[in-house]
């Protein structure tokens, strides 16, 4: 297939490169620095299934080529981000500084993403997890940096034993994942510093 | 990568031929990085790749690319240098960015989404919808106890801060009383070892569960890093040495302020000197609100000071 006829079939990426990019970033910004406080932004993007518009609108925001992104899917979303980031594409979860999980009942142990070091936690991977659905002001607990006292919010569709992991990953700190919740259109930030209780 | 370029050239007519806040968008993308996981890791220093910027090293370069990373069209950016909106630095990144990024400026601390500020935090408690950016020159806390980067670096990854409590220790064996009075180091969400910049340590406690997310950009040392909001911070002490603030027994001269951080202003060659908000904000807020200082009208008028 040659890069006209990719590029004829390919879906759009964000209209405004600058200008949505930053709408982008500081959603996920105010997601980040507010973990458990869902968020959200209009913004008119039809990305391939199974990508989840807001999914595929962080991905065209922080992604390029300095950044491996691993999916778990292949195919068409996998194609439009590949396309639009320009970015390489991880062979294995661990090779990857970003992680869509479309299909987070089957997604990977939290443990093979990058943790990063000790002295570098930077290094570690930033997940993209799509889950069905999200309840605020109800369910698990969440505390620690960025919540002022505490924050309720049940997150739907994450594998079972997905917050006993999470309990590892926190307990790892400085090293550890950070995760992007996404569903119904909106994103719930999950940073490795984020405590989760029932 | 075409869409980005026609993006960049459509918006770049609006900006006098640049790329929208200066930086390219590539740029952006990497420091946008740093900033999340800077803030996923509260006061981890994070490196970036800082770049070449239009004014020296030691002029805000590192505060100037991480607000030209977050700023958008509707953001409204006041700058202040020293708690002032009206002296060098604030003016000419106040105009950088009026003029690269067409942003509205503003003086008033309440009005503003994001403020950059040179070795002051306003006195206007900040709300939870502002961004605070710090402008940085040394990041690394321990660099006068250590000055490899591999060590320094090591230190951090084992909590290994001993170093920085005989600093202090030695400060009242020598004076009896911590004697640093700026850039004090503090400690985010009981893990890492910060510097809050050359901030005055009158500062410090304002930046503890600060409802505002608090940005910090060294651009020589290539470094940022962060503290979320409602974070934990606390200034190092002793049980028997506790963390002190400054104190004046003057008020301000010209608003009567007592809670506010004064700066000594010289008046003649004859010894004469007033005391002055250094946040010129909240001093002309109070006067305007008819609050009164003993030299209230006696000296430079709000007019003057406006030019």
């Amino acid at each position: 297939m040659s890069l006209i006829e990719t590029s004829s079939k390919m879906a759009p990426g964000l209209a405004d490169a600058v200008f949505d990019s930053q709408r982008v970033f500081r959603l996920v910004l105010d997601a980040m620095a507010r973990p458990g406080r869902s968020v959200a932004l209009d913004l008119d993007l039809d990305p391939p299934a199974p990508l989840d518009p807001m999914t595929a609108a962080a991905c065209l925001a922080l992604v390029d080529f300095e950044t491996p992104l691993w999916l778990d899917v292949q195919g068409a979303a996998a194609d439009y981000l590949h396309f639009h980031c320009g970015c390489p594409m991880a062979a294995r979860p661990g090779e990857a500084a970003f992680a869509v999980i479309t299909d987070a009942a089957a997604m990977p142990e939290l443990g093979a993403f990058s943790q990063g070091s000790d002295e570098a936690p930077e290094t570690s991977a930033t997940l993209l997890i799509q889950a069905q659905g999200l309840a605020e002001g109800e369910g698990l607990r969440l505390t620690g940096p960025g919540i002022e006292n505490e924050v309720r919010i049940r997150i739907d569709g994450l594998p079972p034993g997905f917050w006993d992991r999470w309990a590892d990953n926190h307990a790892l700190f400085p090293r550890g994942v950070d995760a992007l919740i996404v569903a119904d259109g909106r994103v719930v930030g999950l940073p490795r510093t984020t405590r989760v209780e029932d | 990568m075409s869409q980005t370029a026609t993006a960049a050239v459509g918006t770049s007519a609006a900006t006098g031929g640049y790329n929208f806040a200066y930086l390219d968008e590539q740029t952006k993308r990497m420091i946008r990085r740093a900033i999340l996981k800077a803030v996923a890791v509260p006061g981890y220093q994070v490196p970036f790749g800082s770049r070449e910027m239009p004014l020296p090293y030691g002029w805000g370069t590192g505060g100037i690319q991480v607000t030209a990373s977050v700023i958008g069209p509707e953001d409204r950016l006041k700058v202040i240098d020293q708690g002032a909106d009206d002296t060098t630095n604030a003016v000419s990144i106040r105009r950088f960015f009026a003029r690269t990024a067409g942003v509205e400026t503003t003086t008033r601390t309440a009005e503003a989404t994001i403020i950059q500020t040179r070795h002051r935090v306003p006195e206007e408690p900040l709300k939870d919808d502002q961004i605070l950016v710090y402008q940085v020159p040394i990041p690394e806390p321990l660099r006068w106890l250590e000055p490899r980067e591999r060590e320094t670096r090591k230190m951090h990854a084992l909590q290994e801060y001993g170093g920085m409590h005989v600093r202090l220790y030695e400060d009242i064996a020598r004076f009896g009383q911590i004697a640093t009075s700026y850039n004090y180091p503090v400690l985010v969400n009981d893990r890492y070892l910060m510097a809050p910049s050359p901030i005055p340590k009158f500062d410090n406690p304002k930046m503890d569960r600060m409802p505002a997310l608090q940005l910090f950009g060294a651009g020589r040392e290539k470094r940022i890093y962060a503290v979320p909001p409602y974070t934990p911070v606390k200034s190092l002490d002793f049980e028997d040495y506790p963390f002190e603030v400054q104190t004046w027994e003057d008020c301000c001269a010209l608003c009567g302020a007592t809670d506010s951080y004064l700066d000594e202003v010289i008046t003649d060659d004859k010894g004469g000197h007033m005391y002055v908000c250094s946040d010129t904000d909240y001093c002309e807020a109070r006067r305007a609100e008819g609050h009164r200082g003993p030299q209230a009208g006696t000296s430079f008028t709000d007019d003057e000071r406006d030019e």
